[in-house]
């Protein structure tokens, strides 16, 4: 072989694997497209039914800590928890609950947390009461029996936190003039989603539920001091004694004007 | 060569058809076993190992962790706990030692359906189809990672076919049998070991978690060889035997060094002649 021809062969291997690893390069980062695309739509928040386990980091860190092991769900005793088969919109094989098929019970002993080995559900989390898994709200004012004015008073007394989570307050009931509404009430200082109470509601179809924090919560300005809790706060009113100005009445014996008669 | 349907009845003839598919079968005991040890627990109360193979506790005491997926939490941002530490390091150094793949050959299900598609790729003589680089695992795995760290994520558990067969048979199916059929049929028709010996970044990091392991396969005997050619057809990664069988003129040992190699021991089986054994990857010449 002439060193031309060896040039020539070396240079054709050369293309050959070039343009091969170039192929395969191509189809990875095709493929890889999808699943990119894929897994950012999996990271972002949780279809409002499905809540995930007490303890449980925020959406986008838990989908790196969850190594979809499952051994919450081998520890819940109340088989609340269950894993995402691939077609459903919770990211695949992590664990949630469906609080209106089987709520969580709250246990004390927090067996989900113990079991999780990789920290997705924080082991610093030692009171359940503590747990923020979603955040229960009266979503159908218009069907819920209390704003009715009846006394179903379900929700209220199935709360784990009774009369802290959900308490009923009094108002008037202007369509009969003369009875009282016991309006539950959410407080999200205290409810831990657990779910108890959409568990419980007695309609065909619950008029309060439990959903994912971002979805139930707004957030007031930076800015905004309530008033009465300053006041509180500080002990006293934060502004001044309001000046008691002089009343100044129309001066009638004017000569400019004529005396003022109704 | 001999006809496709003939592969190993030379080896049967000779040794028996039990002592022709001996590590085949002690093979699929320890796979079958191992999904046992999981399941006993939901069918029986009896609590052996609890979990998945994503991450379990064997007698609700050692914790045992998949590497892969720790290292794509790690990238992602997630630093592991004690417990996942020391379940990497026991997983992995097992490995280290009897070799990567064989968590693919031995542990994986869906080396199940890949080798049954292979066996009747055989049987129907389906040629070779689809070609891919054998390096395109590699690719995906690397991939995988960069994933991992842009989306913040464990990407690949979107997709894996072993912990999503797993978790199917131990937690609830859902839709998840339709990717191993989904597999099935891509190896059988499409590409010949198109899933294990092509694409799967889970076993081509076990591959590189094993680059040194001791436990390997041997051609010992490899001047018996009479070039019957079947140890190359039931080979899952068939580019590994040739070195070590074929290296004696060019002065290469007889180990199969490649870390691709799974260490099935099918190559041991199909041998009429004893070429193969297992060995150690020392005393190499």
């Amino acid at each position: 072989m002439s060193d031309a021809e060896v040039k020539d062969q070396a240079h054709a291997s050369r293309r050959r694997f070039l343009l091969g690893s170039a192929k395969t390069a191509c189809g990875v980062a095709l493929f890889g497209l999808g699943l990119g695309f894929y897994g950012a739509r999996q990271s972002e928040a949780m279809p409002y039914y499905a809540m995930r386990p007490p303890g449980a980091l925020d959406e986008k860190r838990f989908l790196a800590a969850c190594i979809r092991c499952g051994q919450c769900v081998r520890a819940c005793p109340y088989s609340t928890l269950r894993l995402a088969a691939p077609e459903e919109k919770v990211a695949t094989g992590t664990p949630y609950f469906i609080a209106r098929q089987i709520p969580c019970e709250l246990c004390e002993n927090r067996p989900c947390i113990t079991a999780c080995p990789s920290g997705a559900l924080d082991p610093t989390l030692t009171d359940i009461y503590q747990a923020r898994m979603g955040l229960a709200v009266v979503m159908d004012q218009e069907s819920c029996l209390n704003f009715l004015g009846l006394r179903c008073d379900v929700c209220y007394r199935s709360c784990p936190l009774l009369d802290k989570a959900i308490s009923l307050d009094a108002q008037h009931n202007r369509r009969s003039g003369k009875h009282t509404l016991f309006i539950p009430t959410v407080h999200s200082k205290h409810c831990t989603g657990c779910g108890k109470c959409e568990k419980s509601c007695v309609l065909e179809k619950a008029a309060i539920k439990v959903v994912p924090l971002v979805l139930a919560k707004g957030e007031l300005g930076k800015h905004y001091r309530l008033g009465w809790e300053e006041k509180s706060k500080a002990g006293r009113s934060l502004i001044p004694e309001q000046l008691d100005l002089p009343d100044r009445l129309p001066e009638f014996d004017s000569p400019l004007q004529p005396e003022w008669k109704p | 060569m001999t006809d496709s349907k003939e592969i190993g009845a030379l080896a049967i003839s000779r040794k028996g058809w039990l002592r022709s598919h001996q590590w085949l079968l002690l093979r699929r005991t320890v796979q079958v076993v191992i999904l046992l040890l999981f399941l006993a627990g939901p069918l029986t109360g009896v609590w052996l190992l609890k979990g998945s193979l994503a991450g379990s506790r064997f007698l609700d005491l050692v914790p045992l962790h998949d590497p892969y997926i720790q290292l794509q939490g790690l990238v992602g941002g997630h630093v592991p706990t004690t417990t996942v530490l020391i379940g990497v390091l026991l997983v992995g150094g097992f490995y280290l030692l009897v070799g990567g793949r064989v968590y693919c050959s031995w542990v994986c299900p869906v080396n199940m359906i890949t080798d049954a598609a292979a066996w009747l790729r055989r049987r129907l003589a389906i040629e070779e189809g689809m070609r891919l680089a054998r390096s395109t695992r590699y690719w995906l795995m690397g991939m995988v990672l960069l994933l991992s760290a842009l989306l913040g994520m464990i990407v690949w558990e979107l997709l894996n076919p072993i912990t999503m067969l797993y978790r199917g048979l131990l937690f609830g199916m859902g839709m998840a049998w339709l990717i191993p059929v989904a597999i099935f049929f891509f190896d059988l028709l499409v590409a010949k070991h198109g899933w294990c010996g092509h694409l799967c970044p889970v076993g081509s990091f076990y591959s590189l978690l094993a680059l040194g392991s001791p436990l390997r396969v041997r051609a010992n005997g490899r001047q018996e060889c009479i070039k019957c050619q079947d140890c190359y057809a039931v080979c899952p990664e068939p580019q590994v035997i040739s070195p070590a069988l074929n290296g004696a003129e060019q002065g290469r040992g007889p180990v199969i060094l490649s870390a691709n190699c799974t260490n099935c021991g099918r190559c041991i089986d199909i041998c009429a002649e004893g070429v193969f054994s297992f060995g150690s990857r020392f005393h190499n010449q």
